[in-house]
């Protein structure tokens, strides 16, 4: 059987970086097959070169055994090549069916029409008039997935489709996909989730630091071997659960409701929940569900309407993050570059964006020994990778900008630590790191509250659990007392 | 003619200079592009127009020569902008004083000078209904204007192209993802800006005040900004305000008229005052204000 | 082949200091094409420009006098902008400033008290803070958008000027020309160079840059300002109030330029005239960019923008260039120092096309 599609040496480089080095790849028709790597592997810039987002500084690409040169997205759908992008390529601002009228050709009432009947043949249903800010992520999804359906592809690649979706709707997405597979559509399909590839692939190139570590059929290893192809070790042990007894309560949610004014945001509805010290309290849901607005209500970046918001036993609804942080509040956000640290400052800089009231100034100036002391300790404690203090933020990778962050906020010794989206794109090594550091800190007497997509994470460093759905939070969940499933019934709304 | 009929008949070539600016900026913004420019790139229209049509007697001829120059002056900050990645407020602002001092460098010998308009036409049927007929009898670039508003209108909401220059305002990287070329997109927006300021300084110079005087722009390259804000970036809302804006200045003149006792110099900073009082009330509401602006607005492009 | 920029890690020092050099010698190249294209005398209109300044002590003293005003709110400007406020109405706030200094001698066209020329400078940066604080107030207040209504209150400012000088406050002896009465010496500032006109204003401004530098590179409020401008969701993250920023720039930008109208009326002009600002207060920002936004920068800016200002009035005689000519050579420079500035961060990469 000829190769669908096949990469011979190819390379790609940014700056610095050696994103892809010498790729080879063969994808037969009709299969589906995984490429495997943990962040920063190289896997969503194989795909880019794929769909003709990016050229490749060097190699040969081969198209049902035809070298192309793919100069843009569109000459690959020309060729039959369709990508569905992990954060999404739609607009906002527009309907579903003029989302997809940006490149599917034809009068967007003819492809509503077909929009409707794609959608009934393959579990992808979606309203095309509906504006696609009032989509939940899963629908989103859909609109990205039958946009590429629309133009009948050969390939389908998904990059991380599984990460924004609970565990119910991942089944239903497989389903989809081996329908189309059926049809003879071959589909690469990205993913560091390692079950989910043994579930799903009849094939498993595998990326380690921009170059192919492995090709496998991935129903034929185990996860613990795929998992050291991945990266160049043995998984992590899992982490030492030892139970804690709590202490006071040093964040109280009660009946706390905020009406977003935001036309694309999520208001939230009488949420409640505690955080105690020696506790890690988790949230669980999938993002866009009201978590930014949960995370900033909390840290004041936006105010609390109406009381219900207490902090180490006072009510803060009227304090703003300034006045918090001096109770003993410290945040972790989403965002690390803009939000968390200015990326154009130095980590010395950076550092004193939040840790000033560490002896960083006095009487209103800037004292420079001990900010680079303050900002030393940060990397040699948290071991961030760094030339040194006066490295500026955005040459940091991501795994090591966390660190930093985690470390200057748990450096000011926190009552009560905010973490959002802990391991959002951090190597598999630094998201270890961070989760102990996570631990280590509730053992000390600190009441955490973590923000999280990823279960699995959840499941392993959380006392206790709520889901948040829509802008409503589920009851306490103690991790020791349910489930990926339970959670997961909560995660799209559906449990008792 | 009373004050009412003179403001109905006038108002809309008054508006028309800042309408043909406003709708100009109101494509660039929409692909996110903040071109602050805009009274430089009228001055120099208005300049050029100006020395085209009395060299030539051509008015066709001036407005062609202003629509070029507008937008090769455009055409410079999309090079800084988008080619070199710059801050759009500073290089607007810099394409602005380099416009405004070449128009007067180019005007330098035509102070002062004068020139004979447009004739009007009236709209047959239309233009003789009581009281508000005196609407329909304008000169051929009004009407030009109201046509092109209209095509704006259809095509920002009814085309692909249309489409296209939302989606890469709304979201370059997405745009980029899917296969639009960004600063291709953009670089035609700010074109099709510049030119039209070009073509809304010639109207003000050749047709609208047929004479050169240094400065004659006035601010209202700048209230064409206002405008396209207090629109929404909505092409209705923007004739509406351009319109606003025309019956205003006219009722300067009015008050003057009329002899009423105020200071001229006050009653010129009328549409000032407005402009900041409508965009105190249009921005207030950021609700209205965070659904209509573009996402990417003035934030350079990078891969 | 296929060029491109590619972020570098780090910012390029080399770039940061080159940047204003090369793009003045482009301008410097661009205006001698154009001068040439409108049959102006090339090398006369240069030697005007850069070189008359320097050959005479009276033509240097001109300089360091027009340095005054452009200095003092370029670094009131530059706050803001390293803040994202952008506070382009300096040329209102700077006629404000004069009109409120002159109220005082236009009132007390006799007086002589030692008070009035203190009086006068407070009065005068005091206007121009409250013209500034009008727009700090729509921008907190209503969210509306400060460049435009700094702006329309700069045509405001003119307007007004341009009443005054019509109306209420014209010289009832001057032959009917639009300008006030000549101040008497109590409003008058001291000179600082004898035989020059250079008068204290220019220590106003070099104390002014002095407090920026310190502001911006050692004072935690400084810093605050520079978070809101670079990541203004990191500042809201720290908990550093954006109104205050907004506040805090608009209200120095405001306080410099008031300051700059009042020593210009009680300084060269000796009385409010129509061409009280000669389009400082627009220059100011193209100074402010000039300088990086760095105070010791913008010393260095604000004095070859006034080399530029009184080399563009020896032009005007000696080679018939227009004074638009100075604005031409200053819009080019900006647009060729913004192009410059993308080498502090970017280096350009030539990368081949792949195969096929």
């Amino acid at each position: 059987m000829a190769a669908l599609l096949s990469l011979q040496a190819v390379s790609k480089r940014y700056g610095a970086v050696q994103a892809n080095a010498g790729i080879d790849l063969v994808v037969d028709p009709g299969s589906i097959h995984a490429i495997l790597g943990e962040n920063g592997a190289g896997k969503s810039t194989l795909m880019k070169l794929i769909y003709g987002v990016e050229s490749p500084d060097a190699g040969v690409m081969l198209w049902k055994g035809q070298p192309v040169n793919l100069a843009s997205p569109a000459e690959a759908r020309a060729h039959g090549i369709g990508m569905v992008f992990q954060h999404f390529s739609l607009f906002e601002t527009l309907s579903v069916v003029q989302n997809i009228a940006l490149i599917v050709p034809g009068k967007q009432a003819d492809l509503a029409r077909r929009i409707r009947a794609l959608g009934a043949e393959f579990g992808l249903e979606v309203d095309p008039e509906a504006m696609v800010h009032a989509l939940s992520v899963g629908e989103r999804q859909r609109v990205e997935i039958i946009r590429c359906l629309l133009l009948n592809p050969e390939l389908l690649i998904l990059d991380e489709p599984t990460s924004v979706l609970p565990p119910q709707s991942v089944a239903r997405l497989f389903e989809t996909l081996r329908a189309l597979q059926a049809r003879g559509m071959a589909i690469l399909f990205i993913s560091h989730k390692l079950e989910e590839i043994k579930e799903l692939c009849d094939t498993a190139t595998i990326l380690r630091g921009g170059r192919v570590s492995g090709r496998v059929d991935p129903r034929g290893h185990s996860a613990k071997d795929l998992a050291t192809l991945m990266i160049g070790r043995a998984m992590p042990p899992p982490l030492p659960a030892t139970a804690q007894d709590p202490g006071e309560a040093w964040l109280e949610l009660a009946g706390l409701s905020y009406r977003n004014d935001d036309p694309f945001g999520v208001s939230l509805h009488d949420l409640s929940l505690q955080a105690r010290s020696g506790e890690i309290v988790g949230i669980a849901g999938i993002s866009g569900n009201g978590q930014q607005e949960l995370a900033a209500l909390i840290s004041g970046e936006i105010a609390a309407q109406g009381a219900g918001l207490r902090m180490m036993g006072q009510g803060v609804g009227r304090l703003g993050v300034a006045a918090r942080r001096r109770l003993g509040f410290a945040f972790v956000p989403e965002e690390r570059l803009g939000r968390g640290a200015v990326p154009e400052m130095s980590l010395a800089d950076n550092a004193l964006l939040t840790a000033h009231r560490a002896g960083l100034v006095a009487r209103g100036f800037i004292r420079r020994a001990p900010e680079r002391a303050f900002t030393a300790a940060i990397i040699t404690r948290y071991d961030v990778r760094t030339p040194g203090p006066e490295a500026e933020a955005a040459a940091l990778s991501g795994g090591n900008l966390q660190k930093f962050i985690m470390g200057r906020e748990m450096m000011l010794d926190p009552k009560l630590l905010l973490v959002s989206q802990p391991t959002w794109g951090v190597d598999i090594g630094a998201a270890t790191e961070i989760r102990q550091r996570l631990i280590a800190m509730r053992n000390a007497g600190a009441a955490i509250l973590v923000i999280s997509e990823e279960l699995e994470e959840l499941f392993q460093i959380c006392d206790r659990l709520h889901v948040l759905h829509k802008g409503h939070l589920s009851p306490s969940l103690p991790v020791a007392e349910t489930n990926a499933e339970a959670v997961g019934a909560y995660m799209i709304g559906s449990a008792a | 003619m009373n004050a009412v009929d003179f403001i109905l008949a006038g108002m809309l070539a008054a508006a028309t200079p800042m309408l043909l600016a406003a709708l100009g900026e109101m494509v660039v913004e929409r692909s996110g592009v903040l071109n602050l420019g805009l009274e430089g790139m009228m001055a120099l229209g208005a300049a050029l127009g100006f020395i085209t049509t009395y060299s030539t007697g051509s008015h066709a001829l001036g407005f062609v020569v202003a629509a070029l120059g507008g937008a090769a002056l455009s055409l410079l900050f999309a090079l800084i902008v988008l080619g070199f990645v710059a801050n759009q407020v500073a290089a607007g602002l810099a394409i602005g004083i380099l416009g405004t001092g070449l128009s007067s460098l180019f005007g330098k010998n035509f102070e002062s000078l004068t020139i004979d308009g447009l004739p009007k036409l009236a709209l047959p049927g239309l233009s003789d209904l009581p009281v508000v007929g005196v609407l329909f009898v304008q000169d051929a670039v009004v009407w030009a204007t109201a046509v092109l508003a209209l095509a704006i209108w259809a095509v920002m909401t009814h085309s692909k192209l249309g489409l296209i220059i939302r989606a890469v305002g709304e979201n370059p990287h997405a745009a980029r993802a899917i296969g639009f070329g960004v600063l291709r997109v953009r670089c035609g927006a700010i074109a099709f800006g510049g030119a039209l300021a070009g073509i809304a300084g010639a109207y003000a110079s050749t047709v609208y005040t047929p004479l050169w005087a240094d400065g004659m722009i006035a601010g209202r390259g700048w209230i064409a900004l206002a405008l396209v804000v207090f629109g929404t970036w909505m092409t209705g809302r923007v004739v509406f305000g351009a319109v606003l804006f025309g019956a205003l200045s006219l009722g300067e003149l009015t008050t003057q008229a009329a002899g009423v006792n105020i200071p001229s110099q006050l009653l010129a900073c009328v549409p000032y005052v407005v402009t900041i009082l409508m965009l105190a009330v249009i921005s207030s509401n950021r609700r209205r204000m965070r659904l209509n602006t573009i996402a990417s607005l003035g934030q350079p492009f990078e891969r | 082949m296929r060029i491109s920029f590619v972020r570098r890690d780090h910012a390029s020092r080399p770039a940061m200091l080159l940047a204003p050099v090369v793009a003045f010698a482009c301008a410097i190249v661009a205006s001698v094409i154009l001068f040439t294209a409108l049959g102006k005398a090339p090398g006369q209109a240069l030697y005007s420009l850069l070189l008359e300044p320097f050959l005479t002590w009276y033509n240097f003293s001109e300089v360091l006098l027009k340095m005054a005003p452009l200095l003092l709110i370029a670094q009131g400007l530059a706050i803001g902008f390293r803040a994202n406020v952008f506070n382009i109405g300096a040329e209102g706030q700077l006629i404000i400033g004069a009109i409120a200094a002159s109220a005082l001698p236009v009132w007390y066209p006799q007086g002589d008290s030692a008070l009035m020329l203190p009086a006068m400078l407070v009065m005068g940066a005091g206007a121009g803070m409250a013209w500034a604080a009008i727009a700090a107030m729509f921008r907190t207040r209503f969210n509306a958008n400060e460049i435009l209504v700094t702006l329309m209150l700069s045509l405001i400012a003119a307007q007004v000027l341009n009443y005054l000088l019509l109306g209420p406050w014209k010289d009832p002896h001057g032959f009917n020309f639009p300008q006030s009465v000549m101040f008497p010496d109590a409003a008058l500032l001291p000179i600082l160079l004898p035989g020059t006109r250079v008068n204290i204003s220019l220590l106003f401004a070099l104390v002014a840059s002095v407090l920026a530098y310190v502001l911006m590179r050692h004072r935690f409020a400084g810093f605050q300002l520079l978070v809101g401008g670079l990541a203004p969701r990191a500042a809201r993250y720290a908990g550093f109030s954006e109104a205050r920023a907004i506040w805090l720039s608009l209200l120095l930008g405001g306080l410099a330029a008031g300051l700059a109208g009042a020593a210009e009326v009680a300084g060269p002009l000796g009385q409010l005239q129509r061409s009280v600002s000669l389009g400082y207060g627009y220059s100011a920002i193209i100074v402010a960019y000039l300088g990086g936004l760095n105070p010791l920068g913008i010393v260095v800016s604000a004095f070859v923008m006034s080399v530029i200002y009184i080399g563009g009035d020896n032009a005007m005689v000696s080679a018939d260039l227009p004074v638009a000519a100075v604005w031409v050579f200053q819009g080019l420079l900006l647009c060729f120092y913004l192009a410059g500035l993308t080498f502090i961060r970017h280096r350009v990469s030539f990368s081949r096309k792949a195969l096929p």
